[in-house]
């Protein structure tokens, strides 16, 4: 890579050459060309476009264009009071909605003096477990279907379904839940949420397996992932990468343990990073495994979240939730760990109104591909798509 | 902000922020300002934001900081001071593990903000949005250019007093 960045300007052209690696012959005369991929191209999963310098097969650059979806979310929080927040942050990433307003939550309820009660922080990591399951599949359905396998993604639809359904028996909603509240969530967990939860927790262990098997076993996604848009763990730390994509290079870092918000630090867990058997850390595939692996140990804070959550009957979950929602004067940078990395919200608050003075929203996965430019240097058209899908950005957040 | 946080027992994140701001202190002198001990978000402002990017890379080299990680940075507009600024939440990833948050301001018309962005790479987006939202230029950045904003958008959408375009392209804007 960093001979091609010397020869940016003369012209290089490479072979494949076993293992997926290239060789870079120079000075042979070819012609740089503009080549754009979206905003409308499948694998850029949304609305981006990528403006690819390319030389033959390589790209030299790519820089990404984004804002397509852009709709302010920063201005229209501060029009709107903190609850009339929530709908909007479920609107940002939306494949994992619970876990965005799980996020905005502890962020706010800093600023408040509020006691949350025991059963509401157990609802509220079993929802957000199943929502990052929910998320981890879309990614791994669609990263095999931009490498060209089509069944897993069909597989994963399958039970991502099965996931939609108990939380929309839960909330309300399919997709968008506004479910979690400011000092509580809507509703408690309806009747028999219990032996449903458990039920799929059983159903899905072996499905997760079979699912590894099709793609980590299989041949052509192991040679178009492995080795490919690889990230140093230094790197990776100073583009301020977080969740999968930071544990893909090697760097065991879950705001889970680190923060231990909530009732995680209760909760048996391990942090997921490769182990360098199946991949290069670092590399597309690692990324692939840890979220592969992370749905196993969602699984498992399931299951114990289950079992230690204490029953209470005629629990209002609401019971917490301040009348007026002002929270005192200062400011607060709050953040959890969504199954795209860190969402982190800084709010400003003046202690007199009741809506927030100022309210950025740090997106994973807008910090997340800001190194697409770094990662594709000297890799191949095609390879591109394959890291973008490794990136598994939601443009919605992206452009907020 | 003081006399709301004043009664609460201070948590170990102040304490090791306190530590570090001495560090600062001690190399920076009157560059940066006291530490704020806000016991969510300990910060400290740079008064002489011509040293800002000193200090940055001061704070991620230093073997007693080592702040190799930028988790956020966001514009801000303070209408009544007539500035604009930045805040900074800053951590030492899987190493010292401390935080803190820096903040700098800039002069509301035509204000300069020196660019961290090869400090941290992750600044290069980060400014670039709030250049973006709110108008303050960062000397020194690689590609200042909008972000999420069309190229030709007029004015700087967070700021207060932002007036939005009455149309764009001949499409009427909406309110």
């Amino acid at each position: 890579m960093q001979e091609l960045g010397k020869a940016e300007h003369s012209s290089v052209r490479v072979t494949p050459k076993g293992d997926n690696r290239v060789i870079i012959e120079k000075d042979i005369s070819s012609e740089e060309m503009i080549l754009n991929m979206g905003p409308q191209h499948p694998s850029t999963h949304g609305v981006l476009r990528l403006e690819c310098k390319t030389d033959g097969e390589v790209v030299i650059e790519a820089e990404p264009y984004l804002g397509y979806l852009h709709r302010c979310f920063e201005k229209h929080a501060e029009m709107v009071d903190y609850p009339g927040v929530v709908p909007f942050v479920d609107r940002m990433d939306y494949l994992a909605s619970m876990n965005s307003d799980f996020a905005f939550c502890i962020a706010v309820e800093k600023l408040l003096d509020v006691e949350i009660p025991r059963r509401v922080e157990f609802i509220r990591v079993i929802v957000s477990e199943f929502n990052r399951i929910a998320s981890h599949l879309v990614a791994i359905g669609t990263y095999a279907i931009d490498l060209g396998a089509f069944t897993p993604f069909l597989f994963c639809f399958r039970d991502r379904e099965h996931i939609l359904n108990l939380l929309e028996w839960t909330s309300g909603a399919r997709m968008l839940y506004n479910y979690i509240l400011i000092g509580g969530v809507a509703y408690d967990f309806p009747e028999g949420f219990k032996e449903r939860a458990l039920e799929f927790v059983k159903y899905f262990r072996p499905k997760a397996l079979e699912l590894q098997k099709l793609l980590t076993e299989n041949e052509i996604f192991v040679k178009r992932t492995k080795g490919i848009g690889m990230m140093p763990a230094d790197v990776a730390i100073n583009y301020g990468w977080s969740g999968p994509m930071l544990r893909g290079s090697g760097v065991e870092w879950d705001l889970r343990k680190e923060d231990a918000y909530s009732i995680y630090p209760e909760l048996d867990f391990k942090v997921c990073v490769p182990d360098g058997r199946f991949s290069d850390i670092g590399d597309c595939l690692s990324r692939h495994l840890v979220r592969a692996m992370e749905m196993e140990e969602s699984l498992n804070i399931i299951e114990q979240s289950l079992e230690m959550m204490p029953e209470e009957d005629g629990f209002d979950p609401r019971a917490a939730i301040p009348k007026r929602i002002r929270p005192k004067a200062g400011e607060v940078y709050g953040r959890a760990e969504n199954p795209r990395g860190e969402l982190g919200f800084y709010i400003q608050s003046d202690g007199k109104s009741t809506s927030p003075l100022r309210c950025k929203a740090r997106s994973s996965c807008f910090v997340n591909l800001s190194a697409m430019k770094e990662l594709s240097l000297g890799q191949l058209i095609p390879d591109l798509v394959s890291i973008i899908g490794s990136i598994d950005i939601v443009l919605g957040e992206v452009d907020r | 902000m003081g006399d709301t946080q004043e009664n609460i027992p201070q948590s170990g994140e102040v304490i090791a922020a306190k530590a570090v701001w001495q560090v600062i202190n001690e190399k920076f002198g009157d560059a940066v300002s006291e530490l704020d001990e806000n016991p969510f978000m300990p910060f400290f402002e740079v008064l002489k934001r011509e040293q800002w990017r000193d200090i940055a890379l001061f704070m991620r080299d230093n073997p007693k900081l080592r702040f190799t990680y930028m988790a956020c940075l966001s514009g801000v507009d303070y209408p009544e001071e007539r500035k604009l600024g930045i805040v900074c939440n800053l951590e030492s990833l899987g190493e010292l593990g401390h935080r803190i948050a820096v903040k700098v301001k800039c002069d509301r018309e035509g204000g300069i903000i020196p660019s961290v962005a090869k400090v941290w790479k992750t600044a290069d987006w980060h400014e670039r949005e709030a250049y973006d939202m709110y108008g303050m230029e960062f000397s020194g950045h690689p590609d200042l250019r909008r972000i999420l904003c069309p190229e030709d958008w007029e004015g700087y959408p967070l700021r207060k007093d932002y007036q939005v375009q009455e149309t764009y392209h001949g499409i009427k804007v909406p309110e």
